[in-house]
């Protein structure tokens, strides 16, 4: 793919033609029809053949998103920003929260917890939107065929675009906070696709769900809400003291502390990352394979 | 035969009533079933019955379905509404999975089950190009080559960067066939698409049909309701009845045979008994109402067969004059027209007597357009006062001729089909300029 994420229209205005190249057929030569039992594999090599279509199905959520609104991408900003002034007077003053924080980051609570309500927006976005998102297509479920895993996919590469765009306010208040960037730095990538697995595994069970029990439309606002309390968003994830291990179950309880590792020069706790990370991991795979082998039925009841 | 590109073997599809149906399943009623499985399972063992639900809850959409086609072949699928030809299309398309059997596609398949899947009304045409036609399954580097063909197959060129929901229908429509034609499959999988759009369009679109099966050698699987086109199109049929094939073979036979079913069919008939009693009141009763094609071989009624209609009724107050007013409607309700018994003036204001009468009336060829129409019967006396009304007394089907001069294969407009006497003459030379 010649665009990356950050906006860029695939579609070439009408001089801009590309030279004809030879092409390389979507389908597989032959295709055997019938029924299949049990857990089924995941299609790397069909996914990967239908990449393109992934990409302009994020490319579209993202257009539709923000073309009639009037402050369009701007909300991207909006929402953790004003989070982030309501957590700071409640949490951090009221509550008192900002007195638990390290010498080098007194004073800075915002940031602190922008970091917290960068990575859960991402989140809680992803699984509340890529949950609705096979009941939302059911339209194209039952008219074409196409890797099933890139409805719920989609959706969080829209909310991945919003995660770039405030990643970028995250940069401005550094400058303002003076945090200078440390060597954590460099596990930034492998904390983001941890967190991308994460939402994808919670989306694909809660979308196929939610295809075949339309109540986990209502359950899934209250489970995001709650888990938020659970996640270290406006806390320290030493604030928890003995609790810390059982609290890493939940896998953004520790991603959000390494993020703040990385990110902020704040303490590794390793123990956590690692449960964290582990529950990630086996998250991600088993969301994979139950939504494999619930999809054959989504036109059935779509 | 090696160069078979569609083999399907003992293909079904076996649907849960009550998955398929009208409500989704709730958390309660999982839950519910979870816990009550082991009370189910103990009073299955008592009496000694294993299967879990009955026959009855579960039904067959399609059934045992078995045919080849071979590379370059136009087939085409008949049958009723719930005849299992979506089930059919779907399964070939990978939406549904069947339950049995199986299907072998070589070659690269695209099916179309209706036009503009994936359109979003908030992008702009140049936009939906993009987004449709990576659905469909091209590349991006396909629609760049082809984008120009697309447009100008579309004709919407003008209004390429304004949103589709501010299109026409016909626009629409026409930019959404127009991304589905420039496909390049070895395999076209098409659903009742030409149902929609304007006649022009149409013609366009059957044409474009045929060229890709004849001119480039693929193969296309075509559903329809429209037998024009399916008999214009196609080199096989398949006709699908209630979710088995009721024929299979060359064009004319099966939609002969198709036709044929569908003037027995439930509700649509030639002739309709009433039992004594089933339809009337003290003034008037019902006792037959029947339809004598009088062309042809009088099984069938045509868009060109003169119909006999005739209403015989019981008159049980005698001494006052009867008025038989009949009315033709169409499916969709529109009236199409209306005629009494008044227009036989030897009959008129006498008396009836009581008794049994039979009134009859000719519907001459040529009037009626094809489809199904419904009569409605009712009664009236001299004061124009209703005696009885009966508004279903009888569907009958109306069938297209069966060779059309000009090459228009689409469904013929209006609800009337009058033969005009048309002449075309030249009234001036035209001025060469200059």
């Amino acid at each position: 793919m010649s665009n990356t994420l950050t906006g860029a229209s695939p579609i070439p205005t009408r001089d801009a033609q590309t030279p004809a190249e030879p092409v390389l057929p979507v389908f597989d030569q032959e295709m055997v029809i019938q029924p299949q039992r049990g857990w089924i594999a995941v299609n790397v090599g069909e996914m990967w053949r239908y990449r393109e279509l992934l990409f302009f199905l994020i490319w579209r959520d993202v257009k539709v998103r923000y073309k009639q609104t009037v402050l369009g991408v701007a909300w991207a900003i909006l929402q953790p920003l004003f989070n982030m002034i309501v957590f700071t007077v409640i949490f951090g003053k009221v509550a008192g929260l900002e007195d638990h924080l390290p010498a080098h980051l007194k004073g800075k609570y915002p940031i602190f917890v922008y970091v917290g309500m960068l990575v859960w927006t991402f989140f809680s976005t992803g699984v509340t939107s890529g949950g609705q998102s096979l009941v939302n297509s059911q339209h194209l479920l039952t008219k074409i065929y196409f890797p099933r895993l890139f409805v719920p996919l989609a959706t969080i590469g829209g909310a991945l675009v919003d995660l770039a765009i405030s990643f970028g306010l995250f940069l401005v208040l550094m400058l303002i906070y003076q945090v200078p960037p440390g060597w954590g730095l460099l596990a930034l990538p492998a904390l983001l696709v941890l967190t991308l697995m994460a939402t994808a595994g919670v989306a694909f069970v809660v979308s196929a769900l939610t295809v075949s029990y339309r109540d986990f439309r209502f359950i899934v606002p209250f489970m995001v809400q709650a888990w938020m309390y659970l996640s270290a968003t406006f806390y320290d994830v030493a604030d928890v003291g003995r609790w810390q291990l059982p609290a890493s179950i939940n896998p953004m309880f520790g991603l959000i502390g390494a993020y703040r590792s990385c990110l902020l020069g704040m303490e590794w706790h390793w123990a956590q990352v690692g449960i964290s990370t582990t529950v990630t991991l086996g998250m991600f795979f088993f969301g994979m394979f139950y939504f494999r082998k619930v999809e054959r039925k989504f036109a059935d009841i779509a | 035969m090696s160069d078979t590109v569609i083999h399907v073997e003992g293909l079904g599809k076996e649907y849960r009533l009550g998955v398929q149906g009208s409500s989704y399943p709730t958390l309660r009623e999982a839950i519910v079933g979870v816990a009550t499985a082991p009370i189910r399972r103990l009073k299955a063992l008592r009496h000694g019955v294993e299967q879990e639900g009955d026959a009855t809850s579960h039904f067959w959409a399609l059934r045992d379905v078995n045919f080849e086609v071979p590379r370059g072949q136009v087939i085409g699928i008949i049958g009723r509404n719930g005849a299992g030809k979506s089930t059919l299309l779907k399964i070939l398309s990978r939406i549904t999975e069947p339950s049995c059997g199986k299907a072998v596609l070589r070659g690269r398949v695209a099916s179309l089950l209706e036009v503009g899947t994936g359109f979003h009304p908030e992008l702009t045409g140049r936009e939906n190009i993009y987004l449709n036609g990576s659905i469909l399954g091209m590349r991006r580097v396909e629609i760049d080559r082809k984008f120009d063909q697309i447009v100008a197959f579309s004709e919407v060129e003008k209004f390429l960067d304004t949103p589709v929901k501010r299109y026409s229908s016909g626009m629409y429509v026409r930019l959404a066939f127009a991304v589905a034609a420039h496909l390049e499959p070895e395999i076209l999988i098409v659903d009742e698409v030409l149902a929609v759009g304007d006649a022009e369009f149409q013609k366009k679109c059957l044409g474009k049909m045929q060229e890709v099966s004849t001119g480039q050698g693929r193969t296309v699987l075509f559903v329809s309701h429209n037998i024009w086109a399916v008999r214009s199109l196609c080199q096989q049929v398949l006709y699908l009845k209630q979710g088995q094939m009721a024929a299979l073979g060359q064009t004319e036979g099966v939609v002969d045979k198709y036709l044929k079913d569908a003037t027995h069919q439930n509700g649509v008939s030639m002739m309709r008994t009433f039992e004594p009693g089933s339809a009337g009141n003290d003034n008037v009763r019902m006792r037959k109402v029947q339809l004598t094609p009088r062309a042809g071989d009088g099984t069938m009624i045509r868009v060109d067969t003169p119909v006999d209609l005739e209403v015989e009724y019981e008159n049980l107050k005698g001494g006052t004059p009867l008025v038989l007013n009949l009315a033709v409607h169409t499916l969709d309700g529109t009236l199409v027209f209306v005629s009494q018994t008044t227009s036989d003036k030897s009959w008129h204001g006498r008396p009836f007597e009581q008794g049994v009468y039979r009134s009859t009336c000719r519907i001459p060829a040529n009037l009626l357009n094809d489809g199904t129409y419904r009569i409605r019967v009712l009664f009236l006396d001299e004061a124009v006062k209703h005696l009885y009304n009966l508004d279903d007394a009888l569907f009958f089907t109306v069938h297209d001729i069966a060779h059309r001069e000009g090459s228009w294969y689409g469904k013929w407009l209006g609800v009337v089909r009058p033969q005009l006497q048309w002449t075309t003459e030249q009234v001036s030379a035209s001025q060469s300029p200059g």
